[in-house]
């Protein structure tokens, strides 16, 4: 009696402590979020969003310039990334068989735990040496080897999952293999595609460690994208580390509307496509 | 026309020639191949990724030899550069994050698969998986201006009454340092060690708890001697995947390690990490030297990642049978 007792006590006992567990996860998001409403709600203003950075020391000024170039450099990886990522998870959800698919596979998710510090450094090697510039379309080819290992997959991942019988039906109907997988595979799982795409972008739009050696930063407009050029992420860091307080003021500004863009792409994203979302 | 031909006359042309021909007219060869071409670009990349980060980093690497993973004097006006400050950084950093974050997030990723009533599971799912989307430059804010005061203030002196005779809790309480970047590090992948090794326990079979319940194991009993151990490689792996994250984790670090290349043994103390390095000094190296140095940590970055995500994978695809590379 006592030892049922003792084991019914260790069950509710660890109920209670892995539920703290998962608690405490989830605490840390309203933790972050909560610190960043507080602190960067007051800061937050028009000026924010329209006028450039003013000079160390002086108060006010804003980051549109940094928005803009967040914008564009996202812009690039995503006209790089995406066709490639798309293309290829068709190939790898269509036509791969073998040890040729396997191997893209393996290295897509390697390449996808591989640390964007590096990227910003492989970007480097391939596009800011030869241009003998930092500039957004270096930040966004960094951005965009990110891109494509997680397009790829998610892909693949959601054309897999269309039946089989939708092929069979089309093929039967007398299309050919490549009519079948443009006319009813990919829009049967377009939705999920698009989702694994958006969620894709919204990751990249928050790196800041590859942009550091890409696009730079800039405290002013760059005229074009062989510019160095702000990226919302860059600025938030230069601020953070400086040491006046009304930078700091505005990286939490700026953290701010990050963290709400990105949990808003996030949630869209999700329950457009409520079963099954991808990770990463 | 040619089709029919070919229909009517099977055994004289040879037959694989005119299926080719008419499937590469209607298409599908074309496809096949434009396809097959944007995926390999993936295998391009990589090489070239591996190709750049070891052609960039021959100078140091003929300098130093392997010494540069041994001494620890990083002096770039002198062009000495040893890296061991930053690889223990690393490794103490990554250290303290894995022995928080594992039993947070395997504790959290039971009571999610096993425990929890489902509607409360999938909303803290949900939770979590955003958390995971939080871009790393958010962590390392909060972390600067929350965590930071308040490891200086409450936590580290707190530590240092009660375990202050370990030298890991002793010296002055800075905020910043090895302990302030676990910290932050632990937070950042507990949601992958969660969503992984959920997955993991999900992917149990039913009748595994089933024959637990029935010769009288309580819920508790039946999850942590059977679901748990069936699921063991996958919740490896998902530890080795939260290290490697954790390992080439820059911008949260970076904020809140200090950034002063010095081996330490107590955790309030100030250090450098491999990542923070590079994010900080890359952009002012002006001697090739210096760069050649940052490359070499960088590819080395690079390859430790790659060997443990290689392990992991496998580990976790041993487990779901849909880890990566299965279809």
């Amino acid at each position: 009696m006592t030892q049922h007792r003792w084991r019914n006590f260790i069950n509710a006992l660890m109920f209670g402590v892995t539920a703290a567990c998962a608690l405490a996860t989830v605490l840390v998001l309203f933790w972050i979020l909560g610190f960043l409403l507080w602190n960067g709600g007051k800061s937050l203003n028009l000026a924010f969003f329209t006028q450039l950075p003013k000079p160390p020391g002086e108060t006010g000024g804003g980051m549109a310039n940094a928005i803009v170039g967040s914008v564009q450099i996202v812009l690039i990886a995503s006209i790089i990334g995406i066709p490639i990522g798309f293309l290829g998870g068709i190939y790898l959800a269509e036509f791969g068989r073998g040890a040729f698919p396997f191997l893209v596979r393996y290295t897509a998710d390697l390449l996808n735990g591989v640390p964007s510090i590096v990227m910003g450094l492989f970007a480097y090697a391939i596009v800011v040496r030869p241009m003998h510039q930092f500039s957004a379309l270096a930040g966004g080819v960094a951005l965009s080897v990110i891109l494509i290992p997680t397009t790829i997959r998610t892909t693949e991942q959601f054309l897999r999952a269309v039946p089989q019988t939708l092929r069979e039906g089309a093929l039967a109907l007398g299309a050919n293999k490549w009519k079948t997988i443009a006319t009813v595979v990919v829009p049967a799982a377009v939705r999920g595609v698009a989702t694994g795409m958006i969620l894709g972008i919204a990751r990249i739009a928050g790196e800041s460690a590859p942009l550091l050696f890409t696009s730079f930063g800039n405290d002013y407009w760059s005229r074009s994208l062989g510019q160095p050029t702000s990226a919302l992420p860059l600025m938030i860091y230069k601020y953070a580390i400086s040491p006046y307080a009304d930078w700091h003021r505005q990286a939490w500004a700026a953290g701010l509307v990050l963290l709400v863009l990105m949990l808003l792409l996030n949630i869209s994203a999700r329950l457009v496509l409520s079963p099954g979302a991808p990770r990463n | 026309m040619e089709d029919t031909a070919a229909l009517l006359e099977p055994g004289i042309q040879e037959p694989s020639q005119p299926a080719f021909l008419s499937r590469l007219r209607n298409g599908d060869e074309i496809a096949h191949l434009v396809t097959l071409i944007f995926a390999a670009a993936i295998l391009l990349i990589s090489v070239l990724l591996v190709f750049e980060l070891y052609g960039s980093s021959v100078e140091a690497r003929h300098k130093f030899g392997w010494g540069f993973f041994l001494t620890s004097r990083w002096d770039p006006v002198a062009g000495q550069f040893g890296a061991l400050p930053f690889i223990y950084g690393t490794v103490v950093t990554s250290a303290v994050a894995l022995v928080i974050s594992v039993p947070l997030g395997v504790g959290a990723a039971i009571f999610l698969s096993e425990l929890a009533p489902p509607r409360i599971s999938d909303a803290l799912t949900f939770i979590i998986e955003l958390l995971a989307a939080v871009p790393s430059v958010i962590y390392g804010v909060v972390a600067m201006f929350a965590l930071v005061p308040l490891l200086r203030d409450p936590i580290q002196p707190f530590l240092k009454r009660t375990l202050g005779f370990l030298p890991l809790f002793q010296g002055p309480s800075y905020g910043v340092g090895f302990l302030a970047a676990g910290v932050i590090l632990a937070l950042m992948v507990v949601p992958f060690i969660i969503s992984i090794s959920r997955e993991s326990l999900l992917a149990v079979p039913n009748e595994q708890r089933e024959a637990a319940l029935a010769v009288g194991a309580t819920r508790w009993e039946s999850t942590w001697q059977v679901v748990v151990p069936y699921a063991r490689l996958g919740i490896i792996g998902s530890v080795f995947l939260a290290l490697a994250r954790a390992l080439g984790e820059t911008m949260a670090v970076t904020m809140v390690i200090g950034n002063t290349p010095h081996i330490a043994t107590s955790l309030f103390a100030t250090g450098y990490t491999i990542p923070a390095v590079i994010a900080n000094e890359f952009t002012e190296a002006t001697e090739n030297l210096h760069l050649s140095a940052l490359v070499e940590l960088g590819l080395v970055l690079f390859l430790l990642t790659i060997v443990i995500n290689g392990f992991a994978r496998l580990m976790v695809l041993a487990t779901t049978r849909r880890g990566s590379a299965h279809p």
